[in-house]
């Protein structure tokens, strides 16, 4: 079982390359370094060089997994010491996709912040915005004056959004143990749900939709007819993961007790999300410390008592259900209304139209200000360029993403932009359970491991 | 945002409709701002050019400091009182207490960190059990106090959350590190190393995360600059982004 899911390449370590030469190396070709032998493999020359290493009498070997693999999640360098097919040591190496975005914050406004903080961790694109607006929010004492519109809205593009990240879990997780077919599923239903976005949005990634003080526009007619059938057709896909993989006896062989963090380590190590419910404690930021309003609607948290890798994929399954059952509340609860603060020194001044060159601003808006009122002209470019101020201090928010907590750490010194903003990502803290979970294991099982830790290196590196 | 709402001696207490805590009209003075409009380069044209006031943090709160149902006084017994049991003088460790927008911050003093993290890990009555990580913060203007670390701890006992603030100076980026006590906090504080440069004194292995091993250098200090370069925008050179005018 393990060859098809062993390592592909390996690289030396702390190894001096000897020259150029290595590059054109072919397969499994062995070379000498001041640090041992080290062997680059390229295709499934795997037993050969288990073979020679043995051969070798070395006592250790050291590989490379990453940071381009595919089955890595991204540009994650998984480095592994192994006895055999058995992980002795297991180290994260990361920071391949480091971009900066805590740094660049600092220097727009505020508003222009949701731009940045949504490509963190892409695949929760709306959590991200969502965690930033309400320490903003928090910052600025409005919290009460956000619409319920808004809230409400918010509220299901994060649900729609734990769906599309669950997807995407499920999926590159299937496919990473040779399931392609939930792969294909798991993509299918995503681009359902990325449908949706594009329709209220405009686009697939990268919203930047939630804003301090609300959205940025409302649900564009038809939207809610959209989201209503969308909403059956997913209740039709979920059953087939589930009679896909439930119960599915190899996917169980491979799942089960892999990947293993009880409660005790999930609290030292500060893993949180499905990691932590695996380990049977209901612990949801949704129901202990609400936000958005979550305290009024019905859902369920589901639990695992597996402490594994097989409950974690449990709990995403059945977490997508609580999910549609959340977004159903919300439009069921929809009523016309303001998305915005309606402090004018706070809300963006533009009202968004499509016009026959794309989106953009509403030709009532560029009337009244170029035509009518030059103070709505000053208003509108004041707040453009230079943002609106912050009370100095200091604000934390934290929301429930579907990998863990969420947190926003949000610091102001009364200026036009964000003086510091520090996120709390879930993917970076639970990526530290990897050694727990993999020592002691096998090769295989790390990818297994990884998968049910659902890093996304975005939000790792941001 | 005007200016009687950013005044830093109001009325915003613990938010909403509880208690409001009162809080001393002296916070840590982060920076001066001259001028009205925060235009800094350029001539001033507006008369208000000789306009200077100090921007200062939320102070130092006084009791009662509310929070919802009082939570906040319970929390602040409880951790003085289990720091007597241990001989140490509240008043040494905990330099002051910020009620500020519904979140309560203790600052503490960094030799004492550990000491009152663990406390505040094991004590039953206050059992923050999670730690989610460091946040640095860099404030060049806070003269001594330049470089803090912010940690925020939760309690799922309890269903709290509290802030625990600790401050070192440039010439002396020195913390306790807490990975002794929270585990998580291994990788948490070596991003804090490796983007303001605090040096966490007991973490096992603090090197660099994110940038590269040889880096010179840590980026997020407010005097490492952005970088960048000016663009070309539909014929206008746009400078870089640390370049632009700010107002702030």
């Amino acid at each position: 079982m393990s060859a098809p899911h062993a390592p592909h390449s390996s690289h030396g370590q702390r190894g001096t390359p000897s020259d150029g030469g290595s590059a054109t190396a072919g397969s499994g070709s062995a070379r000498t370094t001041t640090e041992g032998t080290v062997y680059t493999v390229t295709g499934g020359d795997w037993d050969e060089v288990v073979r020679s290493a043995a051969e070798a009498d070395d006592e250790r070997i050291v590989v490379n997994m990453g940071p381009q693999h595919p089955s890595t999640h991204g540009v994650l360098r998984l480095i592994l010491e192994i006895d055999g097919e058995t992980v002795t040591e297991a180290r994260c190496g990361i920071g391949y996709l480091h971009t900066g975005i805590e740094k660049n914050l600092e220097f727009r406004n505020w508003t222009q912040g949701t731009t940045f903080v949504t490509r963190m961790d892409y695949l929760t694109s709306f959590f991200n915005e969502t965690a930033y607006c309400l320490g903003v929010e928090k910052l600025l004492g409005i919290q009460d004056d956000v619409p319920d519109r808004a809230t409400l809205l918010r509220v299901l593009l994060m649900e729609l959004n734990r769906l599309s990240s669950h997807l995407v879990c499920i999926a590159t997780g299937g496919m990473e143990l040779g399931a392609t077919t939930i792969m294909i599923y798991g993509f299918r239903d995503r681009e359902l749900i990325l449908d949706a976005y594009e329709l209220i949005t405009g686009l697939r990634m990268n919203h930047a939709f939630i804003r301090p003080g609300g959205l940025a526009q409302d649900l564009p007619p038809g939207a809610v007819d959209h989201l209503r059938e969308l909403l059956k057709t997913l209740r039709a896909n979920l059953p087939e993961y589930d009679k896909l993989a439930t119960g599915n006896p190899i996917f169980k062989a491979r799942m089960q007790d892999v990947g293993y963090l009880d409660l005790a380590g999930c609290m030292a190590l500060g893993a949180t999300g499905p990691i932590l419910r695996s380990t049977g404690l209901p612990h949801d930021l949704r129901k202990s410390d609400p936000y958005c309003g979550y305290e009024t609607f019905d859902f369920d948290v589901p639990t695992a008592d597996t402490c594994d890798a097989y409950g974690r994929f449990l709990i995403r399954l059945e977490e997508m259900r609580q999910s549609l059952r959340i977004v159903e509340q919300c439009l069921d609860r929809l009523e016309p209304g303001p998305v915005m603060v309606a402090d004018k020194k706070i809300a963006w001044p533009a009202q968004l139209a499509l016009g026959p060159d794309g989106l953009g601003n509403s030709l009532d808006h560029i009337k009244n200000i170029m035509g009518t009122s030059m103070e709505a002209l000053i208003h509108h470019f004041k707040l453009v360029t230079e943002g609106f101020r912050v009370p100095p201090g200091q604000a934390y928010a934290a929301v429930e993403s579907p990998k863990g907590e969420l947190g926003a750490h949000v610091v102001s010194d009364g200026g036009t932009r964000p003086y510091r903003v520090h996120f709390r990502d879930p993917s970076f803290t639970n990526l530290q359970a990897m050694a727990a979970m993999c020592e002691g294991g096998q090769v295989a099982d790390v990818i297994v491991a990884v998968a049910s830790i659902d890093p996304v290196m975005g939000g790792v590196d941001r | 945002m005007t200016d009687e709402r950013r005044t830093g001696n109001g009325e915003q207490g613990a938010g909403g409709t509880d208690l409001p805590a009162a809080r001393g009209d002296t916070g840590d003075v982060i920076r001066v701002q001259k001028g009205m409009f925060g235009a800094n380069n350029g001539g001033d044209t507006t008369g208000y050019g000789g306009l200077v006031r100090t921007v200062s943090l939320p102070g130092a709160s006084s009791r009662p400091y509310g929070g919802p149902g009082g939570v906040f006084d319970e929390i602040a017994d409880e951790l003085e009182g289990a720091l007597e049991e241990q001989g140490l003088v509240p008043g040494n460790a905990i330099e002051k207490t910020v009620v500020d927008r519904g979140e309560i911050t203790f600052h503490i003093a960094r030799e004492h960190l550990v000491q009152v993290a663990r406390t505040l890990r094991d004590d039953p009555a206050l059992r923050f059990e999670l730690c989610t990580g460091v946040s640095g913060v860099h404030f060049l203007g806070d003269q001594g106090r330049e470089l803090h670390a912010v940690y925020h701890l939760r309690s799922l006992t309890h269903g709290r959350l509290i802030r625990l603030e600790v401050s070192a100076p440039d010439a002396d980026p020195h913390v306790p590190s807490l990975v002794e006590v929270y585990p998580t906090n291994d990788w948490h504080e070596r991003e804090t190393y490796d983007f303001f440069g605090l040096i966490f004194d007991g973490h096992p292995a603090l090197t660099r995360i994110m940038m590269p091993d040889d880096w010179q250098g840590f980026p997020q200090r407010k005097d490492y600059p952005l970088g960048g370069i000016p663009v070309e925008y539909k014929g206008a050179q746009i400078p870089a982004p640390d370049q632009r005018r700010s107002y702030s």
